[in-house]
């Protein structure tokens, strides 16, 4: 009983709208470059979304604060530059710790940048919100981006490389799809991800279909 | 050999290193703009034109500013910059001096600062080590590429729309995403047939 007092709380509904409702991936289809280019492998994935959920935390955070001194005119300019300097942070983080992963990573770190999620919740939320929460609702949209990254990782490392984290995990005689692992791979594998949550949304609120052709 | 390895990187950023269907980029364009032939054009040449102008501008800065400097690590801040500067200048001259293309493409330059393909031609010129030519080619190559990708994906949609029954939970999306991976299919074919680095 306690947890479902939790859900109507106005913190409980940012995280369920972030992780659920408005999934950054599957609901409004935003930021899906790195999402389908980084999943072939799980250990990329997961240096990804850590990647994506600090620097849209730090961000909503800077942009919340900031919001009364951003000028309405210079306000996309303003996040854009916000956005890069924790990139940058990202990007030598990993260069320093794990120069493997930002070697395969490549150009993907930079691109955070220009990951629609992060400047969107800036944008919609952080610039008319206090911090606390704005910080919640960049901790859950992050979240709620890093599990579908993870999901999909997991399918389709499982069965184009036959591993999890590198450890084989399938019988060898298992056949090992490989264009899994490429590009059609990850435009498959979304899809049907897509597909099972939106028929799952549309049978909870079957008014609220399908979005633009 | 510098006039068949011009055209060896300008072919194989269309098609052995599509943007859209290797490397997976410029998805939010992509899915949203695909519905109508008309607009996936207007959309693929702004994308042209920006990609153009920011390779021409990004390369002498970073090669003969920051590298020089050693401050290659605020990269990313300085090619985010010049990619917004450079959208609001074509902005600004397309309105003022060629009205007749505002409509034809003016109008989704504001939407190109977020592209992703756009900061990524930057950051391979970097990562590839790409000449001032090459760069050129390079960057033309992939815009027309990640058009061409557009323009394919539109026209089948507008055909998918006239005549086909897709399960409601795969609209929209989720189509445009199986059109992609078979696109990306088709293109996987051509690899081997060339190689750029």
């Amino acid at each position: 009983m306690k947890w479902k007092k939790i859900a109507y709380t106005r913190s409980g509904r940012i995280f369920i709208n972030g992780l659920w409702k408005d999934n950054p991936v599957t609901c409004m289809v935003l930021g899906i470059c790195s999402v389908l280019a980084i999943t072939n492998r799980l250990d990329n994935t997961l240096a990804m979304s850590a990647g994506v959920i600090f620097v849209m935390v730090t961000t909503s955070l800077l942009v919340s604060w900031l919001r009364s001194f951003i000028p309405v005119r210079l306000r996309i300019l303003t996040f854009m530059l916000i956005i890069s300097t924790f990139v940058i942070c990202v990007d030598l983080f990993l260069k320093a710790f794990f120069p493997e992963i930002s070697r395969t990573l490549g150009p993907y770190v930079g691109l955070i940048i220009t990951n629609c999620i992060i400047l969107g919740r800036a944008e919609s939320f952080a610039s008319k919100n206090k911090a606390l929460y704005a910080f919640l609702d960049a901790l859950a949209v992050g979240l709620g981006y890093a599990y579908i990254l993870i999901i999909i990782a997991l399918i389709r490392e499982l069965l184009a490389y036959g591993t999890i984290f590198n450890y084989p995990l399938l019988p060898s005689f298992f056949p090992k799809m490989d264009v899994l692992g490429m590009a059609p791979g990850a435009f498959f594998v979304l899809a049907i991800v897509l597909w099972i949550y939106r028929t799952l949304q549309a049978r909870k609120h079957p008014k609220k279909s399908s979005d633009q052709g | 050999m510098p006039l068949s390895h011009h055209l060896l990187i300008f072919l194989g950023a269309i098609f052995t290193h599509n943007l859209a269907l290797t490397y997976i980029l410029g998805m939010c364009p992509l899915i949203a703009l695909s519905g109508h032939l008309k607009t996936a054009f207007g959309m693929g040449l702004a994308v042209i034109t920006v990609m153009l102008f920011t390779a021409l501008f990004n390369w002498p800065l970073y090669h003969l500013l920051l590298k020089p400097a050693d401050a290659s690590y605020i990269s990313y801040i300085v090619f985010i910059l010049i990619i917004a500067g450079t959208v609001q200048l074509l902005e600004i001259i397309i309105e003022n001096f060629f009205p007749r293309l505002q409509n034809a493409f003016g109008i989704y330059l504001p939407l190109i600062t977020v592209n992703c393909t756009i900061l990524a031609i930057s950051l391979f010129i970097v990562l590839r080590d790409y000449s001032f030519s090459e760069t050129l080619i390079f960057s033309l190559g992939s815009g027309v590429g990640w058009t061409l990708a557009l323009l394919i994906i539109a026209a089948i949609k507008e055909k998918l729309s006239l005549q086909s029954d897709v399960p409601s939970g795969l609209q929209g999306a989720g189509i445009t995403l199986i059109i992609a991976g078979i696109l990306a299919m088709v293109f996987l074919g051509f690899t081997g047939m060339m190689k750029i680095q």
